[in-house]
């Protein structure tokens, strides 16, 4: 092989010097502040020992927008009503960092650590049974370890309702929804929605559609992403198009999309919201939101962190599960919808909430926590 | 063929004026040589990374705001930053002297003394194969950035292989690396034979291939007969334990696959410096013109080629899934196959350097584990330095402006990545 010959010349080193020179002499400039007064560190160390609450997020990353956004948010407000509460995370880039995470964990002594999403569920089960005196919990998923508390959500239950809300509202006799990913995640807000509507045709002998999803198929549209807006819009075109005029978007982000042509559509299009109240997490478009299936992964670990930190013990068994009973899934108010619902539907969705709780009427769902 | 496979240049006649062999040493010592350059650019990375730590830490950098009244403050503060960042970095890659001592005081097991070394080869296994998959088929003049694809491929076809043959031990094992290999060397051959046939550049469809394996990867594991009993979940089953690689197991996560993964740089190397087919691969990557003139086919080489270094690619995913992972989800591979491309660059497409430099990358990933969980940085700045030591590498000339090096008399580094 032919190699050139000291080719490259190095290029005059004084002026990378200059331009280093400089620019200290740009931030000495901004450094002229008054130094703070010595303050020796007092003994206001608060009474309480530390409860380290630790969180792994997985692949998904802290900002998701999603479970991981939600299950943090709790940890932080955990804090607020637990003052000795010290919330700390790692983000997993890739599933080979769930094992390290956690166990990085478990050797600062943790008190509380949370995995997050049912992909990790494994990953937990496993560091869980080599390190039996640690507190796990776990964010929709079950576990098999005593030492793992879950948190699983009965989402079906709020999308039914939701679902029977869609079908009393809609004016067209047409509904759509549309997810994300196929995943069990997204997929429970839909089969519920699926079958509120069919409740709802039962219960009226009415013949209202649904659009983007057949439970029995388990198939439906997808926007393969919980991030692009405009992949939303397109897809709630296709569905308006074809006569639907409730729409419920199960895509995070992508869902704005749908909101959007709602608010384009001057009121013939309104938005069922999802995971948390569309009033408060996209308050831009709160005018065009009927209601909201609420999946409050918030609250369910805030309680969970601030039982530990009272001393108090999680167990296994049967561990959490978020249902319509004890308010850890439910459906928002109607906001600026409130008084174009009708009272009757209202009070049936008022009946029909009771009614699940009391399991007189079943919902179920492939993807429901068993 | 096999009697002229040595191309290297001509010794040259020694130098009339001869040096004392110190001389030649300490004057060559700060010439553009490649170990210098590599480890100057790590250490500017180092240094760059230093500031980011600071840069991005508020409670610092409000320190820095009264510099002038009090600067022992700030520099305090960000010489404690640092150093615990970059000791959380080497204790979360090669192990924590605290740990040890414990160990010899009988208060820690040996297996927690070592778990950090352990993370580092468990994180570098996978990458030394994507490594040498990029680095062979560039060799050969080729752009091999399917790695990615080939890896989800390899493990497809192994994890599949893993859960479903159910053979006795051992060979139970050695046919699911296989069908590794073989799904790997698939997703290379076409790329291969399309380049040979039709001239349609490498860059392009593997990267197409890319997706379609990321895609077809994400369809099957919620197919019935590879998704897992009971799971609702894109997760697939696991595979049989006589098929997983053989690790010492609890908190040690390394595997057998590490040690392949040594073999395999082995065969690499000599495959590229001893055999005809290396020659043939070498002479292409030269000039393919010359080479066809010469009598070697390129059309020929460039299928086999990408086969090669498709099937490394894929014995790279398949010791992912039965060393590590067990099982198939749609983020699988993570980031192996494109990691890769970069280990392949840091290690100047050479095999050892290829595997010294997946072991930086290792040592870098389970570093930064730590540091993100320890000392709270975000695992991003570790992306940042890696991406950092790569920029670095790629432009030399950048290295050797800063530093002021003398130009070697080989100066290998500017030529090998230039024809890139």
């Amino acid at each position: 092989m032919h190699r050139k010959e000291g080719v490259l010349r190095p290029v005059r080193g004084n002026r990378i010097v200059a331009i280093l020179a400089a620019g200290g002499l740009t931030l000495a400039a901004a450094a002229c502040g008054e130094a703070p007064k010595e303050s020796t560190p007092g003994s206001s160390t608060s009474a309480a020992a530390a409860y380290k609450a630790c969180m792994v997020t997985d692949t998904g990353g802290i900002d998701d927008k999603s479970f991981n956004a939600s299950a943090w948010a709790g940890i932080q407000a955990a804090q607020k009503e637990a003052t000795n509460v010290d919330p700390k995370y790692v983000a997993s880039s890739s599933e080979a960092d769930y094992e390290p995470g956690l166990r990085n964990y478990v050797s600062q002594g943790c008190n509380f650590i949370l995995a997050v999403g049912g992909l990790m569920g494994t990953a937990t089960t496993k560091v869980a049974k080599e390190s039996s005196k640690s507190q796990f919990a776990i964010v929709d998923s079950g576990s098999e370890s005593p030492n793992v508390y879950p948190m699983q959500f009965a989402t079906q239950q709020a999308a039914f309702l939701a679902g029977y809300l869609a079908a009393g509202y809609s004016k067209t006799g047409k509904v759509g929804t549309y997810g994300g990913l196929k995943i069990p995640p997204v997929t429970i807000f839909m089969d519920g929605f699926a079958d509120g509507v069919a409740h709802y045709n039962t219960a009226k002998g009415k013949n209202v559609q649904v659009l983007g999803w057949d439970k029995k198929a388990q198939n439906g549209s997808f926007a393969e992403n919980f991030g692009d807006q405009n992949k939303g819009k397109s897809i709630t075109q296709t569905l308006v198009s074809q006569g639907a005029d409730v729409i419920m978007p199960v895509a995070g982000g992508t869902g704005l999309g749908t909101a959007a042509v709602a608010k384009d559509s001057a009121g013939k299009v309104a938005v069922i919201w999802v995971d948390q109240d569309g009033c408060t997490s996209a308050a831009q478009y709160c005018d065009v939101f009927l209601s909201t299936v609420i999946k409050n992964i918030e609250e369910a670990v805030k309680e969970a962190v601030v039982k530990g930190a009272k001393g108090e013990t999680l167990s296994a068994t049967p561990g959490y599960v978020g249902d319509l009973s004890n308010n850890g899934v439910s459906i928002a108010e109607f906001h600026s919808f409130d008084s174009k619902v009708d009272a009757t539907l209202k009070s049936e969705l008022e009946k029909l909430k009771a009614d699940i709780i009391a399991g007189t009427v079943k919902v179920e769902s492939a993807s429901a926590p068993k | 063929m096999t009697a002229e496979t040595n191309t290297e240049a001509p010794k040259k006649p020694a130098p009339a004026d001869q040096e004392s062999f110190l001389s030649v040493f300490t004057r060559n010592l700060w010439s553009s040589n490649n170990v210098l350059i590599t480890t100057l650019s790590i250490v500017l990375a180092v240094v760059i990374g230093a500031v980011l730590i600071v840069v991005s830490d508020a409670d610092v950098l409000a320190k820095f705001g009264y510099f002038t009244a009090r600067p022992s403050d700030a520099l305090t503060a960000s010489w404690t930053l640092i150093s615990e960042a970059y000791a959380d970095l080497l204790k979360g890659a090669f192990g924590d002297p605290a740990v040890f001592q414990a160990w010899f005081n009988g208060t820690a097991t040996w297996q927690e003394a070592f778990a950090p070394l352990s993370e580092t080869l468990t994180y570098a296994a996978p990458l030394v194969f994507t490594g040498l998959s990029v680095a062979l088929a560039f060799r050969g003049g080729l752009f091999n950035i399917g790695a990615q694809g080939q890896a989800v491929l390899g493990c497809i076809v192994a994890a599949v292989a893993g859960f479903t043959f159910g053979l006795p031990i051992v060979l139970n094992l050695i046919v699911a690396l296989l069908a590794g290999i073989v799904g790997g060397a698939l997703w290379g051959f076409v790329p291969g034979l399309l380049k040979a046939r039709t001239g349609a550049h490498e860059v392009i469809t593997t990267i197409m291939l890319n997706y379609t394996a990321a895609l077809f990867l994400s369809w099957l594991v919620i197919q019935k007969g590879v998704q897992a009993p009971g799971r609702t979940d894109a997760i697939s089953k696991s595979v049989a334990e006589s098929a997983q690689l053989p690790s010492p197991g609890g908190i040690l996560r390394v595997h057998l696959g590490i040690l392949i993964a040594v073999l395999v740089t082995f065969g690499v190397a000599w495959l590229l410096k001893r055999s005809a087919f290396g020659f043939e691969i070498r002479a292409v990557g030269a000039n393919p013109h010359a080479a066809q003139t010469a009598g070697i086919s390129v059309g020929k080489t460039y299928v086999l080629l990408m086969a090669v270094a498709g099937g490394l690619a894929g014995l790279g995913g398949a010791t992912q899934v039965l060393g590590t992972a067990y099982a198939l989800t749609p983020a699988v591979a993570g980031n192996i196959g494109f990691d890769g491309l970069l280990v392949a660059l840091l290690g100047r497409n050479r095999p050892w350097g290829t595997f010294f430099a997946a072991l930086l990358f290792g040592a870098l990933r389970a570093g930064g584990n730590r540091i993100q969980s320890y000392a709270g940085i975000s695992l991003e700045l570790v992306t940042v330095l890696q991406a950092l030591i790569v920029i670095f590498i790629a432009a030399p000339a950048v290295v050797k402006a800063i530093f002021r090096l003398r130009a070697a008399r080989n100066t290998a580094a500017g030529v090998s990545l230039a024809k890139g």
